[in-house]
């Protein structure tokens, strides 16, 4: 296993830039997201990373070594692909054989090797089988096995999950992760799944327009998004965005919106514009009849245990998420106070997030082990 | 179930009238065209004059003496030198002495014959082999000019090849391919190979890249990949491909007619010519024919289950 350096890497299609610049380092035996919207860039950096595609500039290198322009068999990686890509004409053993009769092991080697990854994912009995009638999830688990057997330093997944059915994506979401836990393999995973990064990442990259946003833990990047894009992209519902104006400085600890003060964070920088904007996640929201920012409820979506309530504002619509058991009727006019400590504070301007007592906060909540 | 409903079909497969009809123009198409081929290969099996009998003789007494024709060139002799002969050693011999002659030797069937499987076979590997490799490279890589390229190799077809015969002749003559082996399998290697790269691309286009992409991170360089992973998905393809290939150059008539003479006749032009030998020799022809045949009907046989899924690949995605 080894670490991954990306050291501002670019790549140019024609005139199309599809990564600016993007540098990040994945740790060893870290499980790491490339998250985005679809064309964010987010699969070229993989391919970068796999060797599918060579950058126009910038370095990658995998456990030290310099691999910037090698060849992808040259790398000593792994690729699940989205449509998986068995080869139709072999059974599951061959295909999961292919990587190993190409170093050129030994038959008896090769046997073992596979039929060690087949027992560590469940599918040692379809050993035999052609993959052709292959459920989804098995099919993904032979891609899997292809990509273990070989005890690469790396394995690049592009959407692996994608062409998986909702219910079953979230059953894999959970063996992977164990996989991972079990192999301790750097792990590079591609999605534009905000629940599937969140829910399995060590560290998410938010890409967008062929840039990282934001690098973080899921916590940090749900928590403490940089740009109003993480911020929107992240959660759902996304976050509330909320104009205000006014000059507010290092230190301030209140904004005004319609006369409302409402306490935030305090601010560590100046803010060089007026143009401010309020972020403020849907569950930060409570309703309370003496707040100052006040709304009309334009309809509730019934979750189960809570309810997201959509309240038209003079500033735009805001969503909140409340326990179902506060009851809120159509045109209601309600008031609204925010829980203070969390609020986030953007540059209206550049969309980047101002820095405030919020991003000194000790990370919330522990990861698993 | 009661008895109304055990008599109604599914409204997606065919009424049986339907079935019915659809039974009726099949069987009528089939005879349309297999009677001529059974008429062929009936003749070769009648004597000259049972063939060209008036009415026509549907079945005739059998006799072999069409093949044995196709087989020998034979001499008319004198009855006095017919008398001192020695008794007939084989069929042929027996035949060809109740019309009063002696065979004179074999005849040039088998060598043309064999001519046109190392010309046609030949032919085929070689379009099909190029047009996998050329059509690999337009599907996958960014060629300059890509598009006017695939044109240009199209627009070979777009007349019919008869009509550059004399460049050929002259050219072939100057470059001394002409009545050879190499010759003909260059000709009509030249004229299948648009086809060959306009059909396999139109294949390979179909198999997705992440298999290559796959392979190639799997350790293998990107021609182990084509050979490993593309080739085995392409076999549709290049089956369908090699038997349009094969059709073409084993019936090809003209060039033949005009490039070859001698040792690299094929056996097109050669079926004709023994009609002239010794009367109007019909079922030598439906013979030679007849054999003529075989080897299209063996290899379309043998990878029929390829072709028609070659035919409709694509239609219905997976």
């Amino acid at each position: 296993m080894a670490e991954i350096r990306i050291d501002n890497l670019v790549k140019q299609f024609g005139g199309f830039a599809a990564v600016r610049g993007t540098s990040f380092t994945i740790a060893d035996g870290e499980f790491f997201c490339l998250l985005g919207p679809s064309g964010c860039g987010k699969t070229t950096t993989l391919r970068m990373i796999a060797g599918l595609e060579l950058p126009t500039s910038g370095t990658i290198r995998l456990g030290g070594e310099d691999v910037t322009f090698l060849r992808a068999r040259e790398r000593d990686i792994a690729m699940v692909f989205q449509l998986f890509a068995l080869y139709p004409h072999m059974n599951v053993r061959k295909n999961i054989a292919f990587p190993l009769v190409s170093i050129g092991l030994p038959r008896a080697e090769i046997r073992r090797r596979v039929e060690e990854a087949a027992r560590i994912l469940r599918i040692d009995q379809l050993l035999d089988h052609p993959v052709g009638g292959l459920s989804g999830g098995d099919r993904q688990r032979v891609a899997l096995g292809r990509a273990i057997v070989r005890e690469p330093k790396a394995f690049l997944m592009d959407e692996p999950l994608g062409a998986l059915d909702a219910e079953f994506r979230h059953i894999m979401c959970g063996e992977l992760r164990a996989l991972h836990d079990r192999l301790k393999a750097t792990t590079v995973f591609v999605t534009h799944d905000q629940l599937e990064a969140m829910s399995m990442a060590d560290k998410i990259a938010v890409m967008n327009n062929g840039v990282v946003e934001q690098l973080g833990s899921p916590q940090e990047i749900y928590d403490r998004p940089a740009t109003m894009f993480v911020a929107d992209f992240i959660g759902s519902p996304p976050m509330n965005f909320i104009r205000c104006s006014g000059r507010v400085a290092s230190g301030a600890t209140q904004v005004t919106i319609d006369r409302a003060e409402i306490d935030v964070p305090q601010l560590r920088e100046d803010a060089t514009t007026e143009d401010l904007v309020l972020g403020v996640r849907p569950e930060q929201v409570t309703l309370c009849d003496d707040g100052g920012f006040r709304g009309e409820v334009f309809g509730t979506e019934y979750l189960g245990t809570t309810q997201i309530v959509t309240i038209t504002t003079a500033h735009g619509t805001v969503k909140a998420r409340l326990p179902t058991s506060v009851r809120v009727e159509r045109s209601e006019r309600v008031g609204m106070s925010f829980r203070a400590d969390r609020l986030s504070l953007f540059n209206g301007v550049t969309g980047r997030a101002i820095r405030t007592a919020l991003h000194e906060q000790p990370e919330r909540g522990g990861r698993r082990g | 179930m009661t008895a109304g409903l055990a008599t109604a079909h599914s409204v997606v497969d065919p009424s049986p009238l339907t079935k019915r009809i659809a039974s009726v123009v099949v069987i009528g198409y089939a005879l349309i065209t297999l009677v001529p081929l059974v008429w062929i290969f009936l003749t070769g099996f009648k004597s000259p004059s049972d063939a060209i009998a008036y009415p026509p003789k549907i079945f005739a007494a059998p006799t072999l003496e069409g093949y044995c024709n196709l087989f020998t060139t034979r001499t008319r002799q004198a009855p006095d030198y017919m008398a001192k002969l020695p008794p007939a050693a084989n069929l042929c011999d027996r035949i060809s002495r109740g019309r009063n002659m002696v065979v004179a030797g074999p005849s040039n069937y088998i060598p043309r014959y064999i001519n046109s499987l190392v010309i046609a076979f030949g032919s085929t590997a070689l379009s099909v082999g190029l047009g996998t490799l050329a059509a690999y490279a337009f599907s996958r890589f960014k060629i300059p000019l890509k598009d006017d390229l695939l044109f240009f190799i199209l627009s070979t077809r777009m007349m019919p090849p008869i009509a550059v015969a004399i460049p050929i002749y002259l050219m072939y003559r100057e470059l001394g391919l002409s009545d050879t082996k190499l010759g003909m399998i260059l000709l009509y290697t030249s004229v299948n190979i648009s086809l060959a790269v306009w059909l396999l691309k139109g294949f390979i286009d179909e198999i997705p890249r992440e298999y290559e992409d796959a392979a190639m991170v799997d350790g293998y360089t990107r021609l182990q990949a084509f050979f490993k992973v593309v080739l085995p998905q392409a076999t549709t393809g290049i089956v369908a491909t090699a038997i349009f290939c094969l059709i073409f150059a084993w019936n090809e008539y003209a060039f033949a007619v005009l490039l070859t003479s001698g040792s690299a006749q094929t056996a097109p032009p050669f079926i004709p010519i023994i009609i002239g030998e010794g009367g109007q020799d019909w079922p030598a022809v439906a013979a030679g024919t007849t054999l003529f045949l075989i080897p299209i009907v063996v290899f379309t046989v043998l990878l029929r289950k390829h072709l028609l899924r070659g035919i409709t690949f694509g239609a219905v995605r997976k």
